[in-house]
């Protein structure tokens, strides 16, 4: 276990490495942002002072250097807002939490509910009509899904508040009913795609030996699915699971977010790519590389439990 | 319920009768016939081997009984009679106290049929707790650690908290026949027990069916292809080719006297320490027949060197030997003229020299 965490520090610190650099280099390519700093008309000592104190009359490893710095100490400062960025994060984290973590359990139940249904009528008219519904989740994008349902649901016929987020700690009803149809939104699109995957895993694994042993036992077809064939079908949907639920957090999410007015990370990552401005970018990059790497070590802790074969 | 308050078998004391068994697979290119018209009885506590090579239906029978290879798209015929029930017509839940009760299976590759990811003891307490809830999960634990004692597995209560990763192959069959143990069956079907496992290790595998057998008074069906392995420990053989019995009969009298040129073919086969090792081990020429188109009349007739006019209609699987009433085989040819036709050199065996008639 001790070599796992130590592989996988190492891993993440790599991981992050690589990430910064790619993404510092992409907006080198952007003219000197000093320009766009000084506001208008200004004099070339206002242009010189902003220049030195960003760094950005110094060669580019020294800017790298000079950011991932103000970075991890906590001191970095956007461009355009000249505000904290680490502290904006903390502001947005919590409404994209909320509506990943929402979604992330319906899209995992309703995928697996969904997929082991599928599998179970394989080639009825249940399967079929969750093959077509699991298509139309899959192409349906989230920006028009998201405003049909802010538009009829929530506008013409007021049963959940269209969009716009409320804090847990201001009034949990409100942050419920606020956050269905988001969550449902963004969910729609991963129960296509994990009930197709685990219906056609569990009929692989439904010729194995073991479950015509466990059917050779006496036990119940329920009991054949459950405790063996729907457990051993379970790999792929944790991996899936871990590589979507970090994405969302990391703020992948921003086509949801921004239909429902939520502001999140996602949000705040495109609002900062819209103004060239680098350091949100940047943060939120490596803020979303973590998260994934993370989770990453979840899953692979995960698969350890779920088949004993595996060693960490 | 208990499995020894069953009522015993009413109908003339047979453990199990199948009759006129025949299952069918409809597949895109027409309907197979796997088995067409078996029938054969066990009586308790005995041990009758099911012979026959890759798709002779010898493993679609024994599945058969156990409601394995019920699909949408197979059709069965035919009865199979245990303890006063039919599994051929039982419904599914039926079917399914039977199974792992009263009768249990060992399949052919221990290495694929334990769950990977259960312990070995909550897999062998699984079987018999869903045939007697009663049982608490302290006692299946004892009762599964004295099942894998009896099989002759080292420190069994601490390996019951192994995986079966953690079992080489030949562990793992113990396992399995450990498990089939669990609820004392009357009738384990083996079906190719020792086909996936090392020489040695198929001797101790056979060597526990048969202390077993001796122990729990249990009948066992071994299917094989390996008249090698049926030497050991059969009472009676059940021949099967091409999804039909083609001979039946004690040890003895399908060793000594077989009927069948494909009995002969199979015997001619078996690799034995006294024969001339100069010579090529012989086997019987072409292939077993599609079961798609089955040829007409006996269905070994495209292979049999013996093949004659009268091959072409279907032999009546009847005793044909006066003193041996139970002697059952389906081959034209006088039992006279068998005699002289099966020894090849000095031993039973096809003869291959004659230009086969297809």
């Amino acid at each position: 276990m001790s070599r796992f965490v130590l592989r996988r520090l190492l891993s993440m610190i790599a991981v992050l490495l690589a990430i910064s650099i790619l993404t510092f280099l992409i907006f080198t390519a952007i003219p000197n942002p000093a320009l766009r700093l000084a506001g208008r008309f200004p004099t070339p000592a206002t242009l010189a002072h902003i220049n030195h104190q960003w760094g950005f009359d110094r060669p580019v490893y020294v800017r790298y250097v000079l950011i991932m710095k103000l970075i991890f100490t906590g001191q970095i400062i956007s461009y355009s807002q000249q505000v904290n960025v680490v502290h904006q994060i903390w502001v947005y984290l919590p409404v994209t939490a909320s509506l990943a973590i929402g979604a992330g359990i319906i899209w995992l139940t309703m995928g697996i509910l969904f997929g082991v249904l599928s599998a179970w009528r394989a080639g009825r008219w249940l399967d079929r009509g969750l093959t077509v519904l699991a298509l139309i989740g899959v192409s349906m994008p989230v920006f028009f899904l998201g405003a049909v349902m802010s538009y009829y649901i929530g506008f013409k016929l007021g049963w959940l508040p269209p969009s716009d987020y409320v804090p847990f700690t201001q009034s949990p009803w409100e942050w419920f009913r606020h956050l269905i149809m988001p969550w449902i939104a963004l969910s729609v699109l991963f129960i296509g795609v994990y009930s197709r995957v685990l219906r056609s895993t569990i009929l692989d694994t439904t010729n194995d030996d073991y479950v015509r042993t466990a059917r050779a036992k006496g036990l119940t077809e329920r009991q054949v699915m459950g405790r063996h064939i729907l457990r051993n079908s379970l790999i792929p949907i944790v991996t899936l699971f871990g590589l979507d639920f970090a994405a969302v957090i990391g703020g992948g999410a921003i086509l949801t977010e921004t239909v429902f007015n939520l502001h999140g990370v996602g949000q705040y990552a495109a609002q900062s790519v819209q103004a060239l401005d680098i350091p949100p970018v940047l943060v939120i990059t490596l803020f979303a590389a973590f998260v994934v790497v993370i989770l990453g070590a979840v899953t692979d802790i995960l698969y350890a439990y779920l088949d004993p074969r595996i060693r960490l | 319920m208990s499995v020894d308050a069953r009522t015993p078998p009413t109908d003339g004391g047979h453990l199990l009768e199948v009759e006129g068994l025949k299952v069918s697979f409809r597949t895109e290119d027409g309907v197979v016939r796997a088995v067409d018209g078996v029938s054969f009885a066990i009586e308790p506590g005995e041990v009758v081997a099911i012979v026959g090579e890759s798709g002779s239906g010898k493993s679609v029978t024994a599945m058969t009984l156990m409601g394995l290879t019920r699909s949408p798209n197979a059709s069965f015929e035919g009865r199979a009679m245990f303890d006063g029930r039919d599994l051929v017509s039982a419904t599914d839940d039926q079917l399914r106290k039977v199974r792992g009760a009263g009768i249990a299976m060992v399949f052919q590759d221990p290495m694929s049929s334990l769950d990977p990811v259960h312990r070995i003891g909550k897999q062998i307490v699984e079987q018999i707790r869903v045939h007697d809830k009663s049982v608490s999960k302290a006692q299946a634990l004892d009762r599964a650690a004295e099942l894998m004692e009896r099989v002759g597995i080292p420190r069994a209560r601490e390996r019951l908290r192994s995986y079966p990763h953690e079992f080489s192959g030949g562990m793992r069959q113990r396992v399995m026949i450990a498990m089939a143990l669990s609820n004392q069956p009357k009738l384990l079907i083996a079906d190719e027990p020792t086909t996936a496992l090392d020489v040695t290790i198929q001797a101790q595998i056979l060597d526990e069916l048969r202390q077993l057998r001796g122990e729990t008074g249990a009948a066992i069906i071994l299917v094989t292809h390996d008249l090698g392995v049926v030497a050991d420990i059969a009472d009676r053989i059940v021949v099967m080719y091409a999804g039909r019995v083609v001979e039946q009969g004690t040890l003895d009298e399908i060793f000594y006297d077989p009927q069948h040129p494909y009995t002969w073919g199979l015997l001619g086969s078996i690799t034995r320490i006294d024969r001339d090792r100069s010579q090529r081990l012989p086997a019987i020429p072409g292939l077993p027949p599609s079961l798609l188109r089955p040829p007409e009349g006996c269905h070994f007739r495209p292979r049999c060197p013996h093949a004659f006019d009268r091959c072409t209609q279907v032999p009546e699987l009847k005793a044909r030997l006066a003193d041996a009433p139970d002697h059952l085989d389906r081959c034209w040819i006088e039992p006279e003229r068998k005699r002289s036709l099966r020894v090849v050199g000095d031993q039973i065996g096809l003869a291959s020299e004659q230009a086969v008639v297809s």
